[in-house]
C-alpha cells in the first residue's frame, strides 16, 4: 500500500503543480494587462464609440442629445468653407514639413555626425526647444513677431535694413503661415535631428570607410551610402511629421487661435473652437471623428505601403 | 564627420570643411537660443526699461517682477499642481505600461499578437483629436475640476509607445535568467520585480523621462477639464497669465522665464535619459 502511493504521488504531485502553475501563469498574464486594457477602453474605446453617437445629434451639451439629424454634421462639416481651409492647411504643413523641416534635420544631423568634437553641446542645444512646453514657445515667439519694431525683435533686425518695412507678421493672412511655419520649425527640428543621429549611430564606420577607399567623394557618400542606410529613420520622422501636422494645436492656438480669419486654421483649432468656445459637442464629436478617420488611414497606408513598425511584426 | 583617408592627405580642405559645418552649426545654435535669452533679458528688466531698451541686456537686473511673482501664492499653486500631476501621471504609466511590457515580452498565450496590437491602436488615437470624447467621458464621470482628471488621462494616452520601448527593453533580458529564477522558486511576480526592473532601469529612467516632459508640459488636457484657478497647472497658468498682463511685457516674460527655468535645469540634468528614451522609440518605431 505504502509502495503504491508513493510510486503514485510524483506523477500526480507533477500534474497538479503543472496546472496550478499553468493556472498562476494565466492570472499574472491576466494582472498584468489589465491595468493597461481598462486605461485602453475605457478612456480611448468607449469615447470613441460615444463619439460615434453623438454626432448623429445636434447637441450643445446641455442634457441628454434628443435632437437627431442623422449624417447632417457631416454633411455640414464637408461642405464648410473653413474646414476646407484647416484641412489645405494641414496638407500645406505636411508638404513644408517634407520638403523643407526634414531636409535640414537631415543635414544637421549629417553635420553633427559621429565624431564632430563639440557634437554633444549642438545636440543639447537643437534638441532643447522640445522640451520647452508649446505654451512658453508660443509667447516668445508672440513677442518676437510683434508688429511693433519697438516691440517685436524680427521687425526691429528688419527695418535696419535700408527700405525694409515692418511687417504685421501674424496679423498678415498671406504671412501668418509661414512665420507658423518658423517656430514649428524652430520647435521640432531638434526632435527629427536626434531620430536621425540615432539612425546615423546604427550605420557601421567600415561601410563608409570602404566606400572612400573605393574613391567616394563626400556627396556621393552621402547620397549613395547615409541616406539610404537612414531609410528607416527617414521613413520615422516623414510618419511623425505628418501625424504632428494633422493634429498640431497649442502652439497655433496661444500665437493666433487660427486666425486672421482662417488664414492659420489646422485641423484641431476648428475642433476646439467648435467643441469648447461654441459648444456644439454633436458637431464637435462629428470632427473629431473625421480627424481620426484622416489619421487612421494614413497610418493603415503607411503601414501598407511604406513600412510595417517593427513592433508590430515580430511576434 | 567622415573624413578619412582622401582628405587626410589634403588638410587645407578638411580645415575649411569643419570650419563651414562650425559656421553653419553655431549660427543655427544662435537662431535657437535667442528667443529663450530674449525672454530671460525681458523678465529681468523693469516695465519703463523693456519699453525704453526692449533688446539690451538687463544691466544691472531688475528683480522686481521675479521677487513679486515669487512672493505671491499663484505661482507656488501652479507649481505644486505641476509637481502632483507629473509625478502622478509618470509613477501611472510607469506601472502599467511595466506591467504590460513585462507579458508581451517574457509570456507565451495564444492571443498575444491581437492583444499587442490592439493596445498599438492607442498610438494611432492621439489625444488633440481624442479631446472632445475624452472631456465628455470625465464630465460624465463627474471628474471635471479635479486633478485626477489629468492625471488619468495623461496616464491613458501616454501607455501604448511606452508599452513598446519596454518591451523591446525587456526582450534583451537572457531567458536563463528567468529560468534559473523560477528554479530557485522565485514565482513571475518575483521576477518582475525584484530581478527585471532592477536591470531595466535605464530603459524605465528613458520612459519616466519622456513622461516627465510630456506631462509638465501638457496644456490641453489641463484647458479642457480645469477651470479652478487652485488648480492651475503652470502651463496652464502662463497662458491666463498672458491674457491677464497681456500689456505688462516684463511681467509676462518674468513669469515665462521662471516656469521655463525648471524645464531647462531639468532637461540638462536627465538629457542622456530623455535622448535615449527618444532614440529606442524612434529605432522601433
Amino acid at each position: 500500500m505504502d509502495g503504491a502511493v508513493t510510486r503514485e504521488s510524483p506523477l500526480k504531485n507533477g500534474f497538479s503543480s503543472l496546472l496550478t502553475q499553468k493556472l498562476q501563469n494565466n492570472l499574472t498574464i491576466l494582472l498584468f494587462l489589465l491595468p493597461a486594457f481598462i486605461f485602453f477602453f475605457v478612456f480611448q474605446v468607449y469615447p470613441i464609440l460615444e463619439s460615434v453617437y453623438y454626432s448623429l445629434f445636434n447637441w450643445t451639451g446641455f442634457g441628454p442629445a434628443t435632437k437627431f439629424i442623422g449624417l447632417n454634421n457631416y454633411q455640414q462639416i464637408l461642405a464648410d468653407e473653413v474646414f476646407h481651409k484647416a484641412l489645405g492647411n494641414a496638407l500645406l504643413l505636411i508638404f513644408l514639413s517634407l520638403a523643407i523641416q526634414l531636409p535640414l534635420a537631415l543635414a544637421l544631423a549629417i553635420m553633427v555626425g559621429r565624431d564632430l568634437p563639440g557634437r554633444a553641446v549642438y545636440r543639447t542645444i537643437f534638441f532643447m526647444p522640445y522640451v520647452v512646453s508649446e505654451v512658453i514657445t508660443g509667447i516668445m515667439w508672440l513677442n518676437l513677431f510683434n508688429a511693433d519694431p519697438s516691440k517685436g525683435l524680427i521687425n526691429a533686425v528688419l527695418t535696419l535694413i535700408p527700405g525694409a518695412q515692418a511687417q504685421a507678421w501674424l496679423g498678415d493672412t498671406r504671412l501668418v503661415f509661414p512665420c507658423l511655419f518658423v517656430v514649428l520649425t524652430w520647435k521640432w527640428f531638434g526632435l527629427h535631428m536626434l531620430l536621425l543621429l540615432a539612425g546615423l549611430q546604427g550605420i557601421p564606420v567600415e561601410v563608409e570607410e570602404a566606400a572612400r577607399i573605393d574613391g567616394a567623394n563626400t556627396g556621393q557618400l552621402i547620397w549613395n551610402i547615409t541616406i539610404p542606410m537612414l531609410r528607416n529613420a527617414i521613413q520615422t520622422t516623414a510618419y511623425l511629421s505628418v501625424l504632428g501636422s494633422i493634429q498640431q494645436f497649442i502652439l497655433v492656438w496661444v500665437m493666433t487661435q487660427g486666425g486672421p480669419s482662417s488664414a492659420s486654421e489646422m485641423l484641431a483649432t476648428y475642433l476646439y473652437r467648435f467643441s469648447f468656445k461654441r459648444f456644439w459637442l454633436g458637431y464637435g464629436s462629428a470632427v473629431a471623428l473625421v480627424m481620426l478617420v484622416i489619421a487612421l488611414t494614413f497610418s493603415i497606408a503607411y503601414n501598407h505601403f511604406v513600412r510595417t513598425p517593427e513592433y508590430l511584426t515580430n511576434e | 564627420m567622415m573624413e578619412t583617408h582622401r582628405s587626410a592627405s589634403r588638410p587645407w580642405r578638411k580645415v575649411l570643411t569643419r570650419s563651414v559645418q562650425y559656421a553653419v552649426l553655431t549660427g543655427l545654435a544662435f537662431l535657437v537660443v535667442v528667443p529663450v535669452v530674449m525672454l530671460a533679458f525681458s523678465g529681468l528688466k523693469s516695465r519703463g526699461e523693456a519699453f525704453m531698451h526692449p533688446y539690451a541686456p538687463p544691466i544691472p537686473p531688475d528683480w522686481t517682477n521675479v521677487v513679486e511673482i515669487l512672493g505671491g501664492s499663484a505661482f507656488w499653486t501652479m507649481l505644486r499642481n505641476s509637481t502632483v500631476v507629473m509625478a502622478a501621471a509618470t509613477f501611472g504609466v510607469l506601472v502599467v505600461s511595466s506591467l504590460a511590457a513585462f507579458v508581451f515580452a517574457r509570456m507565451t498565450f495564444r492571443r498575444k499578437p491581437i492583444a499587442f496590437n490592439l493596445l498599438m491602436l492607442g498610438l494611432m488615437f492621439p489625444i488633440n483629436i481624442a479631446i472632445l470624447p475624452v472631456y465628455l467621458l470625465i464630465r460624465q464621470l463627474d471628474l471635471t475640476n479635479h486633478l485626477a482628471a489629468v492625471i488619468l488621462v495623461q496616464i491613458a494616452f501616454n501607455i501604448s509607445g511606452n508599452i513598446m520601448i519596454l518591451r523591446s527593453f525587456f526582450a534583451t533580458v537572457p531567458f536563463e535568467l528567468q529560468d534559473a529564477s523560477a528554479i530557485d522558486g522565485c514565482t513571475t511576480f518575483d521576477f518582475y520585480w525584484r530581478i527585471l526592473l532592477p536591470i531595466a532601469r535605464p530603459a524605465l529612467s528613458a520612459v519616466a523621462a519622456l513622461t516627465m516632459i510630456i506631462s509638465w508640459n501638457d496644456l490641453l488636457v489641463p484647458l479642457v477639464m480645469i477651470d479652478e484657478e487652485t488648480l492651475w497647472t503652470l502651463p496652464l497658468g502662463t497662458m491666463q497669465f498672458q491674457g491677464q498682463y497681456g500689456m505688462d511685457f516684463a511681467k509676462i516674460s518674468a513669469f515665462t522665464a521662471l516656469t521655463i527655468l525648471p524645464t531647462i535645469l531639468f532637461y540638462l540634468l536627465a538629457e542622456r535619459q530623455i535622448v535615449a528614451g527618444m532614440a529606442s522609440g524612434a529605432v522601433k518605431g
